[in-house]
């Protein structure tokens, strides 16, 4: 089986998030990158898959060198090499353009991808993949067995979970509890320095959207706080000031 | 060219957040001088798909062909695409959601259209075409320029204050050609708490965290829940802890709630389960610790012990009803 497994490198889930260059550029300084929760879910089942049924596991990121220690990680975690195509990612349809053009040339059973990424949130890039690739995609997918080359998977849907068999090729949006995050071990840290990370220019295409400036919510009001002897104040103040009731 | 809003349909009726997003879609035709256009798949009653005329829409599509009664983000996408063709419409919304997403990013694929996720506000139509959206998880916003000829706009909760009018909207059948790749998958088994509130289109959420102490702790919370006809939301320990089920887990990993009224309870406010719940409009946090970071980021504030105050609070709105 052969799985490929996007990940994204995004900024780490406590991050102060501010703007420079006139609030075009997101500020980097002092913020850690970390492969994305979702994705590292993804990647997680994705070595357990291929321990269970053997073939290949190659990673991929759409990014600059900026991203490589999470490329890094996720090969010391199990992955056997790397693509990164080497261009700033703009938006999600050019993402998953990228993505579906390797995928095309090579074919993998298994395409497996956070349900989102953190720092944009839209959750469509494995739509888009799917239907780029002329195959059926599926997220969130919190569990997932692969037998005599059918997949077994669970969605979560609103309010509860659908399960789902159906034939490869797939590309599937993960979450948890598909797996668990894996830590890389010092013997993966060491292999992970000579597998391949292939560096691929992007295919060019034209901006279908343009990121015009970043902004910052306003700063939160003072909290009031409500004595607990008085508890039932609140209710009468959720109705008459804020008016939410 | 009219604008066109897939909607999701719940028992038979509309959505609430796809009212929302009708009403946004409406809106966004008057300032491009067309009309409103829904597209609604799925078994529902003319009376309930009517509803939409009173959100703005002229026209709904009704493709209720047997094979789409179960939710199918691949043929939804597939349908849409062709009420999209159909209508000649160059603008496309629904609302954020698991089905949305999808169905959005299939079409958007199919179409080549420029698509953006977790719009927050009206576009801004006075020079081209510019949406703002939702990033980092609610900790920023981007304004971004759709340049495509074909636009995509997935809209969050609350980007419009949606008002109901007494207009109605025509209802046309729409019998669109099915794909059998669409239905490849075998959906083997649903679990559906039937009669639980989304989380995703409650206007109050009750949500509780670790400070619940256990799974045998719970009545209290979905009692005032109850009580205020809230749904009922938990923190990550909470479901990694199998006290509440997994769907209800709010947060940077879990679902993301825009409610007008969020109640935490027993919940610290890690930056991660803040990541979740900052689209709310009010936010109201119970913990006996003063020092809970949550605090910070609540409208009101209760420092006291759940078991103490949850009982109280559901006493004074059932006073008040
Ligand atoms: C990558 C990553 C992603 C994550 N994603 C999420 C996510 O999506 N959602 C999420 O929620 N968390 C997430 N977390 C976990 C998060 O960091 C916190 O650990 C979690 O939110 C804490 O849950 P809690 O507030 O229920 O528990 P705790 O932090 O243990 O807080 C319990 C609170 O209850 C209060 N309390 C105790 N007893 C009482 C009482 N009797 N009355 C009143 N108050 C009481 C305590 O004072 C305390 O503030 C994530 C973490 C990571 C690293």
């Amino acid at each position: 089986m052969k799985i490929l497994v996007c990940i994204t490198s995004v900024p780490d889930t406590t991050a102060k998030i501010s703007f420079t260059q006139d609030n075009t550029q997101f500020n980097k300084t002092g913020v850690q990158f970390i492969i994305g929760p979702y994705d590292d879910y993804a990647l997680a089942r994705a070595v357990e898959l291929k321990e269970q049924h053997g073939g290949s596991l190659t990673v991929l990121n759409v990014g600059t060198s900026d991203s490589d220690p999470q490329i890094r990680k996720a090969l010391a975690i199990g992955a056997d090499d790397a693509i990164r195509i080497d261009t700033e990612p703009t938006d999600s349809y050019f993402v998953a353009a990228q993505i579906a053009e390797i995928a095309q040339k090579n074919s993998y059973d298994l395409i497996l991808m956070g349900r989102e990424s953190i720092d944009f949130n839209s959750g469509v890039v494995h739509g888009l993949v799917g239907e780029m690739l002329g195959i059926p995609s599926y997220s969130p997918v919190m569990k997932l067995e692969i037998t005599d080359g059918k997949a077994e998977f669970a969605r979560e849907i609103d309010g509860g979970k659908e399960f789902l068999e159906a034939d490869l090729p797939l590309v599937l949006g993960c979450q948890e509890p598909i797996a668990e995050w894996k830590i890389p071990n010092m013997r993966g840290i060491m292999t992970a320095r000579s597998k391949p990370l292939n560096v691929v220019p992007a295919t060019p295409m034209d901006d279908l959207t343009v990121l015009k400036k970043y902004t910052l919510p306003a700063p939160k009001g003072e909290c009031k706080m409500i004595a607990a002897e008085d508890a039932e104040q609140l209710i009468a103040l959720l109705r008459t000031e804020a008016k939410v009731l | 060219m009219s604008v066109i809003i897939f909607v999701e349909l719940d028992n038979g009726s509309i959505k609430k957040s796809s009212l929302e997003a009708i009403y946004y879609g409406s809106k966004v035709a008057e300032s491009t001088q067309t009309t409103a256009t829904v597209l609604a798949i799925g078994s529902a009653e003319e009376s309930a798909l009517k509803e939409a005329g009173k959100f703005g829409a002229q026209k709904v599509l009704h493709a209720n062909d047997g094979k789409l009664s179960h939710e199918n983000s691949l043929a939804y996408a597939n349908v849409l695409a062709q009420a999209v063709e159909q209508e000649g419409s160059k603008i496309i919304i629904m609302a954020k959601s698991g089905l949305g997403d999808a169905v959005a990013a299939r079409v958007a694929a199919k179409l080549k259209a420029g698509i953006v996720s977790g719009v927050t506000e009206l576009p801004d139509t006075s020079s081209g075409f510019t949406v703002t959206r939702a990033i980092y998880t609610g900790k920023a916003f981007a304004s971004v320029e759709l340049n495509s000829d074909t636009k995509v706009l997935v809209v969050r909760k609350n980007a419009v204050e949606a008002v109901a009018t007494e207009a109605s909207a025509s209802v046309e059948v729409f019998a669109p050609t099915l794909q059998d790749s669409d239905f490849a998958a075998t959906v083997k088994n649903v679990e559906k708490a039937s009669s639980e509130l989304s989380l995703t289109d409650a206007d109050i959420i009750v949500s509780g965290g670790r400070g619940m102490k256990g799974p045998d702790h719970w009545d209290p919370l979905l009692e005032l829940a109850d009580a205020l006809g809230a749904a009922t939301g938990c923190s990550k320990p909470v479901s990694d802890l199998d006290w509440r089920p997994h769907h209800e887990h709010i947060g940077q990993t879990g679902i993301k709630v825009a409610p007008n009224l969020y109640i935490a309870c027993g919940i610290s406010g890690a930056i991660q389960h803040l990541a979740g719940v900052n689209g709310s409009k009010c936010i109201v946090v119970i913990n006996k610790d003063p020092e809970a970071p949550f605090f910070k980021a609540a409208d009101y504030g209760i420092v006291g012990d759940v078991f103490d105050v949850l009982p109280r609070l559901t006493k004074a709105v059932e006073a008040a009803k």
